[in-house]
């Protein structure tokens, strides 16, 4: 099984910042917006190289939609930044009709997304953006695991024209894909190959779920094929048919409702192509969250590696006995 | 072009709206016919543009943006008679599979229109968006044009936007309220009142310009002129421009019962014949 490994612990949303700067040098037509978060979203250094292209809007979320898409009519490429709750949630008609329904080429860029913002508490988690957005038509939902991909990814949506919803989180958490990985848009990458389960997963849940297949590896020589899905929207059906057609069996990790999430949307595939492998999901059981430390978050909504594994040995056990 | 022409073109903008709502049996009639001297002078007289080669982009030309959708009808019928798209078209309002939509949107590529409104509030903001996008492109001399309902002021984006403009001196850009005093629910007044407006504005650093006779469309002409004269000096400018809800037509005019309904037959007819057709022609259903 091949093994990943940790790069330490980085920011995710510093890999934005960071990947926003270099585009700044490197794409004229990229412009930034923030609502009085471009510390949080590290976008401090464009905000000081290219100060005739960044625009600070002040705490006005619908303001700042809208003069994304106006910017976008001039052939700018804008990169709104702000937490993902006021990303999406409290400017959800101002996306749905002046950036989606009007085929805008924004980036909504949202950090804090999750429980693992931590201490702020639900007003400032999100657990319902991921699909709040996939329902919009022609929305790509993106969501990165750590501090590389979502610096490849920031630079990837610059090219791709039309609407996109980049979700990552707030703490440092480990690094650990390549900083030269190629981003395809749509394209789910299969980390370790295995044949008793997919493990279907996406953002910080990436991590968790390397880290229950190498213990369940390692313990029970259980062969996980662990997937990471980047993308939520448009999904990779390819991939993940292909996997499950091997295992027969299927388990999705996320850092969200499973109302509307990641899950939901496999759940989709499955039904669709007529596949009726067991299928277990790991994602917040349709509850706000609450204050606490990151990872005391995920365990105690039981979205951490250990429930991981535990979800992994009930879709096992359902499998043996088909 | 000459004053005959531009109050034709007025009578027949009004033909073209009072049928497009009765066929389709829906729309908006009320705010559209009160409208109608201020898009004849933005299309006719004010903006430069270039509708038989439309682009989203719009490089070198002035852009408008309709703020509050539902007024369509004018919107539409004045893009066509403008050059835009087919003047027959405006046959296909509202009916399934037309460009056309209830309220304005980029769906099939209407020409002339490059942002969806009808949820009201938003067109403000896309306006500031577009207009920083011609500084940045060095388009100097060209202008960012709006229509705002003076009952979507209630929306509290617009007054997100307005802190916005004023603050950062977004001075190529020309907003307008069409103050007709009515909303759904009843006058402006009644449902909330908007108080001092002229006030508000200027306290939010915006130039602002009124015009009491907002359906003379020579008045409509030089306030507009005006407000052209008034960019580049560091501040948005708006327009107050007072209409009457419905005009051209006596028994809907300041009326808010016909703010979103249709004439029926007889009403229609009853209509036209305060309106009669002029040497530019119906289009043909």
């Amino acid at each position: 099984m091949k093994k990943y490994e940790n790069q330490g612990l980085k920011e995710t949303r510093a890999g934005f910042g960071n990947a926003l700067t270099f585009l700044g040098r490197t794409n004229q037509k990229v412009v930034a917006l923030c609502a009085d978060l471009k510390t949080s979203l590290f976008m401090d250094q464009f905000s000081q190289e290219f100060p005739e292209r960044f625009f600070q809007i002040g705490i006005a979320e619908a303001n700042m939609m809208g003069i994304a898409a106006g910017l976008s009519i001039g052939k700018y490429i804008p990169f709104t930044g702000t937490f993902a709750n006021f990303a999406t949630s409290r400017v959800y008609d101002q996306i749905r009709q002046s950036i989606a329904y009007s085929y805008k080429n924004v980036k909504i860029c949202a950090s804090h997304s999750g429980l693992t913002l931590g201490e702020d508490g639900a007003t400032h988690q999100s657990l319902e953006d991921i699909g709040m957005m996939k329902m919009l038509p022609g929305m790509t939902v993106i969501n990165t695991c750590d501090y590389n991909q979502t610096y490849v990814a920031t630079l990837a949506i610059s090219n791709h024209l039309g609407p996109v919803y980049l979700r990552f989180g707030r703490p440092a958490v480990s690094n650990f894909t390549d900083i030269n990985q190629t981003f395809e848009i749509g394209k789910a990458i299969v980390l370790t190959e295995g044949k008793d389960v997919t493990i279907v997963s996406t953002g910080h849940l990436v991590w968790e779920s390397l880290e229950a297949a190498r213990i369940l590896y390692e313990k029970k020589g259980i062969e996980c094929e662990v997937i990471n899905v980047h993308t939520i929207k448009p999904l990779d059906d390819d991939t993940i048919l292909k996997s499950i057609n091997k295992t027969k069996c299927i388990v999705t990790a996320e850092e969200h409702n499973y109302w509307g999430g990641l899950g939901e949307s496999i759940a989709r595939i499955l039904t669709t192509h007529n596949r009726s492998f067991i299928q277990s999901l790991v994602a917040v059981n349709d509850t706000f969250g609450e204050s606490g430390k990151p990872m005391e978050l995920l365990k105690k909504y039981n979205i951490d590696c250990d429930s991981i594994i535990n979800h992994i040995q009930f879709v096992l056990s359902k499998k043996n006995k088909l | 072009m000459n004053g005959r022409y531009l109050k034709d073109l007025c009578i027949q903008v009004r033909r073209d709206i009072l049928r497009m709502v009765n066929d389709a049996k829906s729309g908006h009639p009320g705010g559209s016919l009160g409208c109608t001297e201020y898009f004849v002078a933005l299309y006719q007289k004010i903006m430069h543009y270039n509708p038989s080669q439309f682009s989203m982009e719009g490089k070198e030309e002035d852009l408008f943006f309709l703020s509050n959708g539902h007024i369509s009808p004018v919107y539409y019928s004045v893009l066509a008679r403008s050059g835009f798209f087919p003047i027959k078209e405006l046959s296909t309002f509202r009916k399934l599979n037309s460009r056309l939509q209830g309220h304005p949107s980029v769906h099939g590529g209407v020409p002339g229109i490059r942002i969806a409104s009808g949820s009201l509030g938003q067109g403000m903001s896309v306006s500031i968006g577009a207009a920083l996008s011609k500084k940045l492109n060095k388009e100097l001399n060209r202008i960012v044009y709006s229509l705002h309902g003076d009952g979507e002021l209630n929306e509290g984006q617009i007054w997100e936007a307005v802190l916005y403009a004023g603050s950062r001196k977004i001075d190529n850009y020309i907003a307008t309220i069409d103050y007709n005093g009515q909303q759904i629910d009843g006058s402006t007044d009644e449902v909330l009142p908007l108080g001092n407006l002229k006030k508000k504005f200027e306290s939010f650093d915006w130039k602002v310009l009124e015009e009491l006779e907002g359906n003379n469309i020579e008045k409509v002409i030089n306030i507009l002129k005006k407000a052209k004269n008034e960019t580049g000096k560091g501040k948005p400018i708006l327009i107050i421009l007072y209409t009457q809800m419905g005009y051209g037509v006596d028994f809907m005019m300041g009326n808010n019962t016909w703010h979103g309904k249709s004439p029926n037959e007889e009403e229609l007819k009853k209509a036209l014949s305060q309106l009669p057709e002029t040497y530019l022609g119906d289009y043909s259903l």
